[in-house]
């Protein structure tokens, strides 16, 4: 297939990235990428300008990068990890700007040289979900994973690189990350870090030195407890070891043979009973020697592992006396008043007398772990209180006296133990100040992929309008509101007892008074001689996406406005649950939902309000609207699901990207999301050329174009029915 | 537990008399089978309270082995009905014949009625129990026109997983404050050790193997697993095991995929099971 087709002339090569990189403006040089991409077959040509155009949607000089060095990526990576890192890189591009993106670009030579010839790598994104489960399973501390440059922890977020790739197979560059992730699960989880870095290395003229020595002696405790706790791991570790062994001559280190020292140091770290605290002295024995350095031994990093645990000791130890304080309060006893029982008995306060409730934390009969008693009662702590003392054990060894100490009322400042939010999307979230907004990705059908955390939403609850407006609208239309009604009505499932049935709850005497008469006349006996009451279950919630963009200025307005008045009328009568929400926002950081009436909301006169507030506001980006409309609906619970979009016109942005093909991409795809999840998504729209656009979003039978609003609720009837019946 | 010469023929017994011979292993996790006999002295129906897989069903055929009555156990799902409970009429050669529903055969014989999984059933189904279920013991058969009094050896017991029900299938105060609950969960390590390895002669270290594995499962409830492995899980899997199949494979069918559909979830135990054996 590669052979039938030619590769490119340097002309058309020539050609095309001068046009690629406006190099007329830009002045960019391309000369040299032509040279670079002659010798290579068309197919791999195509790729590659495939992608320079996919990331020049995002920004030129990222495209440009990348195409000066893909060549000699692809030399080593197969194409999958090649679009990964790209994609990346439009991912930093994204959330932090053109500088770092580039350096995602140009560290892939950083990368190269760790890479296996070839390598079928593995990206950070295939790995994380099934890793990140895979850790929470192990006992201990709650630990996330992150995308770092190394692979290390801090003692509560494990990293891991973006791309695996020091392995030929790509199932053992899984395992490689499998095997990295449990074993910084076991530095945290074993007490590698009950360690003071600054006073413990001080002795050493050294500094690093000693910690690498520090780092190879804990690895191979380390390594006994996965023999023990993970031996299945452990055989896969052993593998990979062997695997990498063959061919890390360059490093001289896996052929040397090791200092008989290292065996003695084994002994007495394969024991069970060892501790950081053996490691520590072992050091000397074997300062300056040549070490192992197995392929899945992570990276030590004293300063992230100190600086992390530190905030948290502090964090958790008032955290946890806070805990405690509540505990105390739910068990009844009350630290700052008498309770109401004592000052019905007496009029004094009983305050003095009571000498304050005690916390101890107890070792379980059963040696695992420890138990939480107060006043001499155990009592079960809730799971975050659970983990709380878990955490703490891991990093103090017990749980110390003073933390056992409910915190008092000017203790309960959340400043002290709420944790400072640190990793890269809360800092984005910072800058923007957007705390208590929702984050949702949107789809860029030029390059393929996802723009992460891309659109911030808000929920705002709607302004009340004209409180009589519904009465007003419901007097206008009152005919046809009786018509809606009765069609409605007849849609309405109710208990209707079924009679002649096979089986069912009881005789149904007409039927076997038929029957026997049949018999006596001599035919053949009917066996339907039952009836059986069939019990309504309608199980349908309905979720009304409003349009109150700029353009329902005027009469789409109003015409809106009436039709979910005499939407609602209507839907009340058949008693599914509804929800109506507006949608509108200038710009990805501020799109919004307005709030009309919720799932739980009445149709009572505060909604009526709301609905009378309804009113153009900005623009349409409606993918964001459509992820979280989505969600809410997904948490009710129903058989069906509808959400049905109220719109005037195809989705856009001000002065933005979302006025082209690219907005109807992302709208098509967030519903495709939804009915993924089992939504039913409708569009019921004014515009007369909805029919360009809409069929690629909604699919043929799921839009409908009404010129009057009068026949608005007839339509949502119709699609009732389709689902219903 | 069917014995060797039953060979390929199912044992044929009527509920309503069949008193189960053997007794049924049932290791006590707390002090519920001195409640439960307190509760059948003093005529108070018994709610267990439990995830799923932890010994609720089996607790009852002990306790109907111990006490020496017949039971007659009722697995409730959202079609059924009244008459499903309570009996109908059949017609039979042109004729109408009344037949009992497995409640009132059980009222009759004075047996035991262990309604499992109560929330599946629709509330109106479950109300023809609240007669039974208070100080009256007594059940109404409308279409017969009788009025059935509980004797005192009848006693009624429900289940009910409250972990993952949705509030839709929460159970009604007006019925749950009938009953005295018993609450169930997971026997602890040493117990369910006991268990396991009575149930599948598997050897202690591939036991403890299965143990770490369910503590594993039950640590991602809550963050993408409605439930944890429960203790008949890992029956199933030691069974396989014991059988000759390989721990990787039979944990992976017995634990992650009964577990649940999420692929990336089955991954994720299936690299916890690959840690361990
Ligand atoms: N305490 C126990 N003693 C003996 N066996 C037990 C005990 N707990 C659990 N088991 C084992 O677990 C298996 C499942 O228990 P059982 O069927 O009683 O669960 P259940 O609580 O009734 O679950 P469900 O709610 O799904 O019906 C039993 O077959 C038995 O092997
Ligand atoms: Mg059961």
């Amino acid at each position: 297939m590669k052979a039938s087709r030619s590769p490119y002339t340097a002309e058309f090569l020539l050609e095309k990235l001068e046009d690629l990189y406006e190099v007329e403006f830009t002045f960019l040089k391309v000369e040299g990428l032509v040279d670079g991409l002659l010798p290579l077959d068309r197919d791999t040509q195509d790729f590659i300008l495939g992608w320079a155009t996919r990331l020049l949607s995002t920004n030129l000089y990222i495209s440009h990068e990348f195409t000066i060095r893909v060549v000699e990526a692809l030399d080593r990576l197969e194409r999958r990890v090649i679009e990964a890192w790209a994609v990346h890189a439009a991912d930093v591009f994204d959330r932090a700007g053109l500088r770092p993106a580039l350096e995602v670009i140009q560290k892939v030579d950083a990368f190269l040289v760790n890479a296996h010839a070839h390598a079928e790598g593995v990206t950070f994104d295939e790995v994380e979900p099934v890793l990140s489960t895979f850790v929470c399973g192990l006992s201990g501390r709650r630990l996330k994973l992150a995308q770092g440059e190394q692979v290390y922890t801090d003692s509560e977020t494990l990293f891991l690189p973006n791309i695996s790739a020091r392995l030929e197979k790509a199932k053992d560059n899984f395992l490689l990350c499998k095997a990295q992730v449990a074993f910084m699960w076991a530095q945290t989880r074993f007490g590698s870090f009950r360690v003071d870095f600054d006073v413990a290395f001080a002795q050493y003229p050294d500094r690093e030195q000693a910690l690498a020595a520090f780092h190879a002696l804990d690895t191979v405790r380390l390594e006994a407890c996965l023999e023990r706790e993970l031996p299945g791991l452990w055989r896969d570790m052993l593998r990979l070891e062997g695997l990498h062994g063959g061919e890390c001559v360059e490093e001289g280190v896996c052929n040397t043979p090791l200092h008989s020292a290292w065996a003695t140091c084994r002994g007495v770290l394969h024991t069970p009973s060892a501790t950081v605290n053996d490691v520590l002295d072992l050091i000397p024995q074997v300062l300056g020697m040549e070490f192992p350095q197995p392929v899945y031994q992570p990276h030590l990093n004293p300063a992230a592992i100190t600086a992390c645990m530190l905030a948290r000791m502090e964090r958790e130890k008032i955290l946890f006396r806070v805990k405690l304080a509540e505990l105390m309060k739910e068990q009844g006893f009350d630290s700052a008043q008498p309770t109401e029982e004592e000052g019905f008995d007496s009029a004094q306060p009983a305050k003095e007398e009571v000498a304050p409730p005690e916390f101890e934390a107890r070792e379980t009969q059963e040696g695992q772990g420890f138990e939480l008693v107060l006043d001499d009662k155990p009592i079960a702590p809730p799971e975050d209180v659970k983990q709380l003392m878990t955490s703490i054990m891991l990093d103090w060894g017990d749980i110390p006296p003073e933390f056992l100490v409910p915190a008092g009322d000017g203790e309960y400042d959340p400043a002290l133990y709420s944790k400072e939010e640190r990793d890269a999307e809360d800092v984005w979230k910072g800058i923007y100040h957007e705390e208590g907004a929702f984050l949702y990705g949107e789809w860029d059908y030029a390059r393929q992929h996802y723009r992460k955390n891309w659109c911030v939403l808000r929920e705002i609850e709607m302004t009340a309008g004209d409180p009589a407006y519904v009465d007003k609208v419901h007097e206008k239309y009152q005919g046809l509101v009786k018509h809606l009604r009765r069609t409605f009505e007849a849609m309405r499932d109710e208990n209707r007892l079924l009679k002649r049935q096979a089986q069912g709850d009881d005789v149904d005497i007409d039927a076997l008074v038929e029957a026997l008469a049949d018999s006596r006349d001599g035919s053949e006996m009917s066996d339907k001689l039952f009836q059986h009451m069939h019990r309504a279950e309608r199980n349908l919630a309905v979720m009304f996406m409003v349009d109150m963009s700029g353009s329902t200025k005027g009469w789409i307005n109003d015409a809106e406005r009436e039709a979910l008045v005499m939407l609602c009328e209507v839907l009340e009568t058949l008693g599914d649950r509804y929800a109506i929400y507006g949608f509108s926002g200038i710009g990805r950081k501020r799109c919004e939902i307005y709030r009309i009436k919720r799932f739980d909301d009445r149709y009572n006169t505060d909604t009526k309000a709301r609905i009378a507030g309804i009113m153009p506001k900005d623009y349409t980006r409606m993918g964001v609207a459509i992820r979280h409309l989505s969600q809410k609906l997904n948490a009710v619970e129903a058989k069906t699901r509808l959400l049905i979009t109220l719109s005037d016109g195809k989705p856009e942005d001000y002065f933005d990207i979302y006025n082209t093909q690219y907005g109807i991409e992302d709208t098509r795809q967030a519903l495709f999301e939804a009915r993924r999840t089992g939504i039913h998504p409708f569009c019921i729209t004014i515009d007369k050329r909805g029919k360009d656009y809409l069929p690629h979003m909604y699919g043929h039978a799921n839009w409908v174009e009404i010129d009057d609003v009068k026949k608005l609720p007839l339509k949502v009837a119709d699609i009732y029915r389709r689902l219903t019946t | 537990m069917a014995s060797a010469t039953d060979q390929n023929n199912a044992r044929i017994h009527d509920p309503s008399s069949y008193i189960i011979e053997n007794q049924p292993y049932y290791v006590p996790v707390g002090d519920e089978i001195t409640l439960f006999e307190a509760a059948y002295a003093s005529y108070l129906p018994v709610l267990l309270k439990g995830p799923t897989g932890c010994g609720k069903t089996r607790f009852m055929e002990y306790m109907a082995w111990k006490l020496q009555r017949p039971m007659i156990t009722v697995s409730c799902h959202d079609d059924l009905t009244t008459s499903d409970l309570v009996g109908r009429y059949l017609v039979k050669g042109g004729e109408t014949v009344w037949v009992d529903g497995p409640l009132t055969r059980a009222v009759r014989s004075g047996g035991i009625c262990y309604l499992d999984e109560i929330v599946e059933a629709r509330k109106d189904t479950m109300v023809v129990i609240h007669p039974l279920a208070d100080d009256r013991r007594i059940m109404p058969i409308e279409k017969l026109g009788q009025l059935l009094e509980a004797p005192e050896s009848f006693c009624l017991a429900i289940s009910y997983n409250p972990g993952y029900q949705s509030v839709l299938k929460e159970l009604k105060q007006s019925t749950r404050q009938r009953f005295v609950a018993i609450e169930f969960d997971y026997p602890k390590a040493e117990l369910e050790r006991q268990i396991v390895m009575h149930e599948t002669g598997l050897d202690a270290a591939t036991t403890d193997k299965l143990l770490k594995l369910a503590e594993m499962t039950r640590n991602l409830k809550g963050n993408g697993l409605e439930e944890g492995a429960s203790t008949r899980l890992l029956v199933h899997a030691g069974k396989l095991i014991s059988k000759g199949v390989e721990p990787r494979p039979a944990c992976q069918g017995a634990i992650a995929l009964a577990l649940t559909d999420d692929g990336d979830m089955i991954s994720a135990i299936n690299e916890l099971i690959g840690a361990l054996f």
